[in-house]
């Protein structure tokens, strides 16, 4: 009698634990149905839009025509050199910050950052605006220019290529240099006190042993940068004045001038694979140098 | 850190200058709008050589300026209500069920922040108009819902995986159902970390551009939008006055946030 009771209760139990675990489980569909209708459905509506023609038949024609029109690989060219350029200067321009404000006192740090971060919380069109003010043919950089005599007359830095990176490496900067910050914040102390004490000089301990030390948050914020960039679309589109386009603003354009949804579809899906396979090689990548032991 | 080479003055004093351009990079195109928006003249000088607020009062007169404000305003307040709740749940259901699912999950809820902003806006241009929804205000609200759940996920999932469960277990154990445990128990433990989510959750949306570009019209255009329109056109010293009012309320809410952390 006892053990019916008990085996009646496990099963009672397991029923409550069942019934719980997809109460649980059902507390997740609010935000599973926004992301699904807001954006799951939206990206398999620009896949299948690829693949059909007008009139709803299969074809490949939207990519054959995408691949073999030379405006494809040149604006593919762009993108690729946009997101290479704002990588190679958030490098150059984020690892020396971060480093300095590893490098101080933490009471500096936090304040040198405050500056880092009013910019991340900055609305992207009021920095625009800014860089526009500023890189224009009688803004502020050009008067500077002009007026100490290195250049004869104003230089080009707006609605081009460098007006693009400029806009650009301004938002990616403060991005990069998190992570980096945080890694070089947390290398040792005594780490570099060794070095120092066994003769290195101050150079060769930031390339022997802080760069390497710091290498994964580095990592971390180079693939952010390089491909958050490659779907740019706001910055090229003001800051690039028309003349740069980059594959989000070739969307933009086969939509609103060709009106043509199955090439701006195809474009579309070729933007994201090449994002999603920069992304996985590149996190791949930084898994595997992680995971050998001595490199981290 | 460098207190091994206090001999390298040098070094020093190449890096502090090296970084504080940089910092200068960062923080100019922000301060310069300031000056700009209070200048007197058509034309953008710098430094202005008389001063006004006349593109204060051209942003506050103007009937689109004011209507776009208000739309910012409403959709980004909304954002942060359907999206902070949606994603508090949706952290408690993935702590709850581990494994590999809980992991999918997640992954599903964050996809939004990793595909390109352009590929969204097209996409969902397309399914709104199907559901009629294109240019209304549920149909960008969607959109910004979707750009705001993953924000509110980073969020609070550390702060959910933080709680003590125990606690709703000894709450479920005197009678407490699981709706009042959560409410009762675990809300009052996380006001902080959902205050942050629901605000990051407002500023994505105030500051979303691309979707709106392509989902918003007419009555319910939002500021990015309306912004991004006149930017392209003309260098209008208005979008100055904005940008300064703009940057004057990001400053005041890092500070406050700031303020309430440390008391």
């Amino acid at each position: 009698m006892t053990a019916m009771t008990a085996t009646v209760n496990a099963a009672g139990l397991r029923r409550d634990a069942a019934a719980e675990r997809r109460f649980f489980l059902s507390l997740s569909l609010p935000s599973l149905a926004v992301v699904g209708i807001g954006a799951i459905l939206p990206l398999f509506w620009i896949l299948q839009q690829s693949l059909t023609t007008a009139r709803g038949d299969f074809t490949v024609v939207n990519y054959t025509a995408l691949l073999t029109n030379g405006l494809t690989w040149r604006s593919l060219l762009v993108t690729l050199e946009l997101s290479g350029g704002t990588l190679v200067c958030c490098l150059l321009l984020g690892i020396p910050l971060a480093f300095l404000l590893a490098s101080t006192s933490p009471r500096t740090a936090s304040r040198l950052m405050v500056l880092v971060l009013l910019p991340l919380w900055t609305s992207i069109l009021v920095r625009t605006y800014g860089w526009l003010v500023l890189l224009r043919r009688d803004g502020l950089i050009n008067d500077l220019l002009v007026g100490s005599g290195l250049v004869s007359e104003p230089v080009p830095l707006v609605y081009n290529f460098t007006g693009t990176l400029i806009g650009m490496v301004h938002y990616m900067l403060p991005i990069f240099v998190l992570p980096t910050y945080a890694a070089m914040r947390d290398i040792d102390g005594n780490v570099i006190r060794a070095a120092a004490s066994m003769g290195a000089s101050l150079w060769h301990c930031f390339r022997t042993v802080i760069l390497p030390l710091a290498f994964g948050g580095i990592v971390s914020g180079s693939v952010i940068v390089f491909v958050y960039t490659l779907g740019f679309f706001i910055t090229p589109a003001i800051l690039g004045g028309g003349r740069i386009s980059p594959i989000a603003i070739r969307i933009d354009r086969t939509l609103s001038t060709l009106q043509d949804w199955g090439g701006a579809a195809a474009l579309g899906i070729l933007l994201l694979l090449i994002v999603a396979i920069l992304g996985v090689t590149t996190l791949g990548a930084t898994r595997l140098i992680r995971s050998k032991p001595g490199a981290d | 850190m460098l207190d091994a080479y206090p001999e390298s003055r040098l070094a020093r004093a190449l890096l502090w200058s090296f970084g504080s351009l940089v910092l200068a990079f960062l923080i100019l195109p922000t301060l310069i709008v300031v000056p700009i928006s209070f200048s007197g003249s058509d034309m953008l000088e710098f430094p202005p050589r008389s001063f006004s607020l006349r593109w204060y009062s051209s942003f506050f007169g103007s009937a689109d300026w004011m209507a776009a404000l208000r739309t910012s305003l409403v959709l980004a307040g909304l954002t942060a209500v359907v999206s902070v709740p949606a994603a508090f749940l949706a952290c408690i259901a993935i702590d709850r069920q581990g494994g590999r699912l809980a992991r999918a999950i997640y992954a599903f809820a964050v996809i939004p922040s990793v595909v390109p902003g352009i590929l969204l806006a097209i996409g969902l241009f397309f399914v709104l108009a199907r559901l009629r929804l294109l240019g209304t205000l549920g149909g960008v609200l969607l959109g910004h819902a979707v750009l705001a759940i993953p924000v509110a996920v980073i969020v609070l999932y550390p702060a959910v995986r933080r709680f003590d469960w125990v606690q709703l277990q000894a709450a479920r154990s005197l009678g407490a159902g699981w709706g009042r445990a959560i409410v009762g128990i675990m809300l009052p433990q996380m006001v902080l970390s959902l205050v942050s989510a629901a605000l990051m959750a407002f500023l994505s949306s105030l500051d979303e551009a691309v979707i709106s570009i392509f989902v918003s019209s007419g009555a319910n255009t939002t500021l990015p939008k309306l912004m991004f329109i006149s930017l392209r056109d003309q260098i209008d010293p208005t979008i100055a006055a904005i940008s300064t009012l703009w940057t004057g309320l990001i400053v005041a809410v890092v500070l406050l946030f700031a303020a309430r952390q440390r008391a």
